[in-house]
């Protein structure tokens, strides 16, 4: 029997450039075939291309069939036949890939009447049960919201039950849970698997991350500048990689399970800070505003940094990570709680004390492409914490190469824009721009989630580097626990805006005692297929999105999602709804904390 | 896109330069923008110089010559009145030049202020400024202008351009907060206010560039509108009071002549659009040059 | 869509008009205020008393100012709480000579606003339309060929395209051999006849000046329909409307017109403004007795009641626009209806 779906020499150009290159792959009923490779590698392309929704300057050539039958230069009605009915696709980003203007509810079921001679109002019930299905709570409610309405989890959740919606035989994905936290990734591939049994569907699952690639992929397809360099069944691939780019892929990939010898803390302390809260009116009206309500943003963050020292901030979207880095940023006196930066408490320092402050602490942001200033070439950049510190045009002119050329960068690429250099190299910048002003304490805002692993890596590298040569202490922001566990000497876990649980990396990644820091953990994919399969009957699954920051809670805010709770005895649970439990030093603010290992 | 990180080449003794510098080679490397940049200056010669070159007056009756075509005595022939074209047109396009040039200048660098202000402080500010903006929008401008001008004769046209400037800048300013509101959530301009750079020099250096391939391509519209209003302001006796004249005037007087004596007409309609048509050009280079990733106008 | 109307009820809406209800109310007695005290200052009505054979005498034309209000001998303040006073009444005071003001904008008004109506609504519908159009064919030559008519427009002055379109009347009328198209005053003088004859009378002259206005209209708003509908085009949820099967002209209507519609409306209440600047010319060239010639008059005989109450016509049809472009707005978009 032919496969169901059959790429063969696959090109696709755009105005010109080539983008993907004699591409072949098949896909067998029932199967889910992991299609990775990092940014630029054609691996979107392809899917797009299967059904013709790449963009009007792309040229296609080579041929898919589906069950036989011809799509490259089917004409657009025969297309439109197989869309969504035969083949359905899973977008990455659910925010943009739902019309702003119509409730999700139609949306699903104008996918259904797209194929199915129905009524409007089957058509809707139909929906519901499909939103239903896919594990969003009370659909026929929830049906009727926006797009705008939605968490990004429940938004792809809404996308997976429109791709169900006319039982396809293939289910293409393209990076379906890339923009989510680990829990909710968890939460969605889960949910994917569903949409793949109840429908019977082959899936193309396309993702950068090797981790859930190697999840849930039967055979695996490694695509590299426009060509399938490797495939195989995912063990092989994964544990006998043939090819030098397969090999040096997966050797870059940071592993949670990676124990590293963190350094001791050592030298005085840069950073204190007890009790930091911070919260922001939720207003309402246009031209007269009224306060609504409050959202508890940071609600009780404790933080301890050394000099030498990385301690990464770890916790979903939303945990108030940015805003606690923010609010130490602004340098002054917080809302709640002290914040200690070089043994000064901040608030209340003379002007010429907090630009002294400024010279000393500098951040790198997360998406070097955001951070950069696109009109200003990069030796303005470099030098703009210079230029507001007061130096002067000559020592500008020397320290800008030098910056330049200690974050690997050519000097003599001062004068061009940020557009010219590649994602890494951009951050590279970044991080010189920081480093102008010889700071001490540097924050790090998710500094590498926005690169490919092998750029990761070398990014990772120039930041050890930099710490050990400069004795900078980093604080470090990052939903990535890899990474975390790749760069940071120990961590602090925030949930709901509060520290829930610190210590040393080894000892909080190894024996975390906090159900929240293990279900974080349990999260996390691991870029081994028999691994990672063994652990996903173990997987701690986090129910819902994270509640919402407006409200406040009684006793432990970790309660309603706790797994621990189904196991407490009836005075146990009352305490925990009762008695907020604190946290002094390092440990976990658990009542019943208990070691689990999970990773 | 490069992606070469060592050095090809020793590294470079001279500072990099800067911004302006950047700009200013790109700017001088894009030829139709340099082309343009040159008509304007030919349409300055031809506007200042002119006049000193042609025996006649702007005002100067020619009893002798009505309506004569152009030849060795009147250049580019009189009007009905007998009045010389050529000696017409160079005053009048030294009006239309200073009003479109001038007005556009002042009602962008307007917009530009106080829409980012309005932007980049929020609150208070924006709330005051934009009911401002909001007034100025609902009185009509154009009846305001009809009113005061032609009771400003003694300060002169140089009023018509305050006027004509004061009352173009509105909606470009709406604009300009609309998008500082969204560019003082980039990440750069907060990294910008973490270093402890000023708000004025952050609206300077990092919003304002940011939003230059607008405000360019505003500026350029509103010398466009700018000749366009005071023409119409002319037509209704509103705008350049007579015996002074200006393209607008020409033109309107002109229109009815277009085909019987097609020069009263047609070298001051020319001249308007090929005026328009320069300040396009060299908008259009200066907005390539401003933006790095534009086309053409890489390295 | 289906739950379109039940959304009315639910949202907030109402609230967030009436706010802004009230914030144009404000903004209305600003500006009229101002150009009340703008329009006297400005304005010397003794003029138009000046240089009469035989002259009048100046106590006759004192106490004719004082009637109306207007002597420049009485400190502005009281002059203007004395207007002031009778406008919050809906007296609007005289005409400079002796009429009212009242009377004589209720005879204009419908004269402007059906000029003004038709023309817009054409203008807009057309504008928007071709819009989406040229932004679907975007680098074709139809895209090319009205991109440069629009710019071609746009850069002719008001008087020049009614001047250019009368003549084209003309060239019309006398190749066919008839009048039928009508370019002067709003109907034709004495005409007897049914309805219908009316009417038809009444469109026949309506044309041009409607052409001229709508001309405009069209030209700029196919410019800002092209960009926000090509912003429209490249994203990602059209892709998925067609991922899902549906039509190609049921993504660009359903989806991508729709959307690319909510940020249309703040041009809408801009566009009016220029237009109403543009209908005082056309009224003016086709003979129409509206406002628009109604203030080139007044201000030509220093009529200050009078140019206040265009100056008032002006503002409230801005408001109003601006008023229904944020219905349209809060209908266009949930996201409006919901976070306010």
């Amino acid at each position: 029997m032919s496969p169901l779906l059959q790429v063969t020499d696959l090109d696709v150009d755009f105005g010109g450039r080539p983008a993907v290159r004699g591409v072949g792959l098949t896909l067998e009923r029932g199967e889910v075939l992991g299609l990775v490779g990092e940014s630029g590698s054609g691996k979107s392309a392809t899917a797009l291309a299967v059904l013709g929704l790449l963009p009007g300057n792309a040229v296609v050539r080579g041929s898919v069939r589906l069950d036989g039958q011809e799509l490259v230069g089917a004409s657009d009605k025969q297309l439109t036949r197989i869309r969504g009915s035969r083949v359905s696709m899973v977008f990455q980003d659910p925010l943009s890939a739902f019309t702003p203007v119509y409730r999700i509810g139609d949306q699903v079921a104008e996918a259904v009447r797209a194929h199915q001679d129905v009524s409007r109002e089957q058509a809707l019930e139909r929906a519901v049960e499909l939103l239903d299905l896919v594990g969003i709570p009370e659909p026929a409610l929830r049906a009727r919201a926006f797009p705008h309405e939605f968490s990004g989890g429940m938004r792809q959740r809404a996308m997976i039950a429109m791709a169900m919606a006319n039982d396809p035989d293939v289910i293409l994905a393209d990076e379906p849970t890339t923009a989510l936290d680990v829990t909710i990734q968890a939460q969605v591939l889960d949910v994917l698997r569903t949409a793949q049994r109840e429908t019977g569907a082959a899936m193309l699952l396309v993702s950068h991350d090797l981790g859930v690639i190697a999840g849930a992929a039967d055979r695996v397809a490694v695509m590299h500048e426009g060509r399938v360099v490797e495939s195989g069944t995912a063990v092989d691939v994964f544990t006998r990689p043939q090819e030098p780019y397969t090999k040096q892929l997966l050797a870059a990939v940071p592993r949670i399970d990676a124990p590293r010898a963190p350094q001791p803390p050592v030298g005085e302390q840069v950073l204190k800070v007890r009790g930091l809260t911070r919260t922001f009116p939720v207003l309402k009206g246009t031209a007269f505003k009224r306060r609504i309500g409050t959202v508890y943003a940071v609600d009780g963050v404790d933080l301890d940094i050394r000099r030498g020292e990385a301690l990464a901030l770890v916790g979903e979207s939303g945990s108030g990570k940015s805003t606690t880095l923010f609010e130490l940023l602004e340098l002054a006196r917080p809302e709640g709680g002290t914040i200690e930066l070089f043994g000064q408490r901040l608030g209340g320092l003379s002007a010429t004390e907090t630009k002294a402050l400024r010279r000393r602490v500098q951040i790198v942001f997360q998406d070097p492409m955001a951070s950069l200033d696109p009109r200003m070439p990069v030796g303005d950049i470099v030098a703009e914490p210079l230029r507001t510190q007061g130096a002067d045009r000559v020592t500008i002119g020397r320290r800008v190469p030098e910056l330049l050329t200690q974050v690997g960068l050519d000097p003599a690429h001062a004068e061009r824009f940020p557009h010219e250099f590649s994602g890494g190299q951009r951050q590279r910048i970044g991080i010189a721009r920081a480093l102008s002003v010889e700071p001490e304490l540097l924050v790090l805002d998710e500094p590498v989630s926005a690169l490919d692993v092998s750029v990761q890596a070398g990014v990772l590298k120039l930041l050890q580097r930099l710490k050990e040569e400069l004795g900078l202490a980093y604080l470090f922001v990052s939903h990535d626990l890899s990474v975390v566990r790749n760069i940071a000497d120990r961590v602090s876990v925030v949930y709901l805006g509060r520290t829930v649980e610190a210590g040393p990396v080894d000892e909080v990644f190894e024996r975390p005692r906090h159900p929240y820091t293990q279900a974080l953990l349990s999260a996390v994919p691991l870029p081994d297929p028999v691994r990672e399969r063994q652990r996903q009957s173990a997987r701690i699954l986090l129910a819902g999105d994270p509640p919402s920051p407006t409200r406040r809670y009684d006793g432990c805010r970790f309660r309603g999602r706790c797994p621990l709770q189904a196991q407490l005895g009836e005075g146990d649970r009352e305490r925990c709804g009762r008695e907020v439990p604190v946290l002094d030093g390092d440990g976990a603010a658990c009542h019943f904390p208990r070691v689990r290992e999970v990773v | 896109m490069t992606t070469t990180v060592i050095a090809e080449e020793a590294p470079v003794a001279a500072p990099p330069a800067g911004r302006a510098t950047v700009v200013l080679r790109r700017f001088l490397r894009n030829r139709t923008a340099l082309a343009g940049a040159v008509v304007l200056v030919l349409l300055f010669l031809l506007a200042f110089v002119g006049p000193y070159v042609t025996p006649w007056s702007y005002s100067h009756i020619d009893y002798t010559a009505l309506r004569a075509a152009p030849d060795a005595d009147h250049w580019w022939g009189t009007n009905r009145i007998g009045q010389d074209v050529f000696a017409q047109t160079a005053r009048g396009l030294q009006k239309s030049l200073i009003i479109g040039l001038l007005v556009a200048v002042l009602s962008t660098g307007l917009a530009s202020l106080v829409g980012a202000c309005a932007g980049y402080f929020g609150g208070w500010t924006d709330r005051l400024l934009m009911f401002f903006v909001d007034l100025l929008l609902v009185f009509p401008s154009f009846l305001i202008i009809a009113i005061v001008s032609p009771r400003l004769n003694s300060s002169g046209w140089f009023a018509l351009v305050g006027l004509l400037g004061l009352f173009a800048w509105m909606i470009t300013a709406r604009v300009v907060r609309s998008m500082t509101l969204s560019l003082k959530e980039r990440e750069f301009v907060r990294a910008a206010r973490y270093m402890g750079v000023g708000p004025f020099r952050i609206i300077w250096r990092h919003v304002l560039p940011n939003i230059a391939s607008f405000l360019i391509i505003d500026a350029t519209i509103q010398v466009g509108g700018a000749v366009m209003s005071e023409t119409a302001l002319s037509y209704f006796g509103f705008g350049v009071q007579p015996p002074d004249v200006s393209l607008g005037t020409l033109i309107a007087d002109g229109t009815g002549a277009a085909v019987t004596y097609p020069w009263m007409f047609f070298f001051a309609a020319g001249l308007l659009v090929v005026f328009v048509l320069a300040v396009n050009l060299v908008g259009d280079g200066l907005r390539d040059a401003l933006d790095p990733t534009a086309k053409g106008a890489s390295r | 869509m289906m739950w379109q109307q039940e959304a009315w009820t639910i949202s907030p809406v109402p609230a967030y008009l009436a706010k802004r209800l009230g914030y144009y109310a404000l903004l209305l007695l600003a500006a009229v205020c101002l150009s009340y005290l703008l329009a006297s200052l400005a304005l010397d009505p003794r003029e138009y008393y000046a240089g009469r054979q035989p002259p009048i005498p100046v106590a006759s034309v004192n106490h004719h100012l004082d009637e109306i209000g207007v002597n420049d001998r009485t400190p502005l303040p009281h002059r203007f709480l004395r207007w002031f006073g009778h406008a919050v009444r809906g007296d609007l005071g005289q005409t400079i000579d002796g009429t009212s003001v009242n009377a004589e904008f209720g005879r204009r008004l419908g004269v402007s606003l059906r000029l003004l109506l038709t023309g817009t609504v054409f203008g807009t519908v057309a504008g928007v339309l071709v819009g989406a159009w040229t932004a679907v064919r975007q680098y074709r030559f139809s895209d090319r060929a009205v991109t440069l008519a629009s710019f071609a427009l746009l850069s002719t002055p008001v008087f020049l395209l009614a001047i250019l379109l009368k003549t084209g009347a003309i060239w019309f009328n006398q190749t066919t051999g008839t009048d039928l198209i009508q370019f002067t005053g709003e109907k034709s003088p004495g005409l007897t006849g049914g309805f219908w004859t009316v009417v038809e009378d009444r469109a026949v002259h309506l044309l041009l000046p409607t052409l001229s206005v709508a001309l405009f209209a069209v030209a700029s708003y196919s410019r800002y329909q092209r960009n926000t509908m090509l912003d429209v085009l490249g994203s990602d949820y059209l892709r998925t409307a067609r991922a899902k099967g549906l039509a190609q002209r049921t993504v660009l209507l359903k989806h991508g017109l729709r959307t690319a519609l909510i940020p249309m409306s703040t041009y809408f209440s801009y566009g009016f403004l220029a237009l109403f600047t543009g209908a005082t010319f056309t009224e003016t060239i086709f003979g129409w007795h509206g406002m628009g010639e109604w203030f080139v008059a007044s201000i030509g005989k220093n009529d200050v009641n009078s140019v206040v109450a265009v100056n008032l016509f002006a503002a409230v049809t801005v408001l109003c626009s601006g008023f229904l472009a944020d219905i349209l707005h809060a209908a266009l978009d949930p996201r409006i209806r919901q976070a306010s």
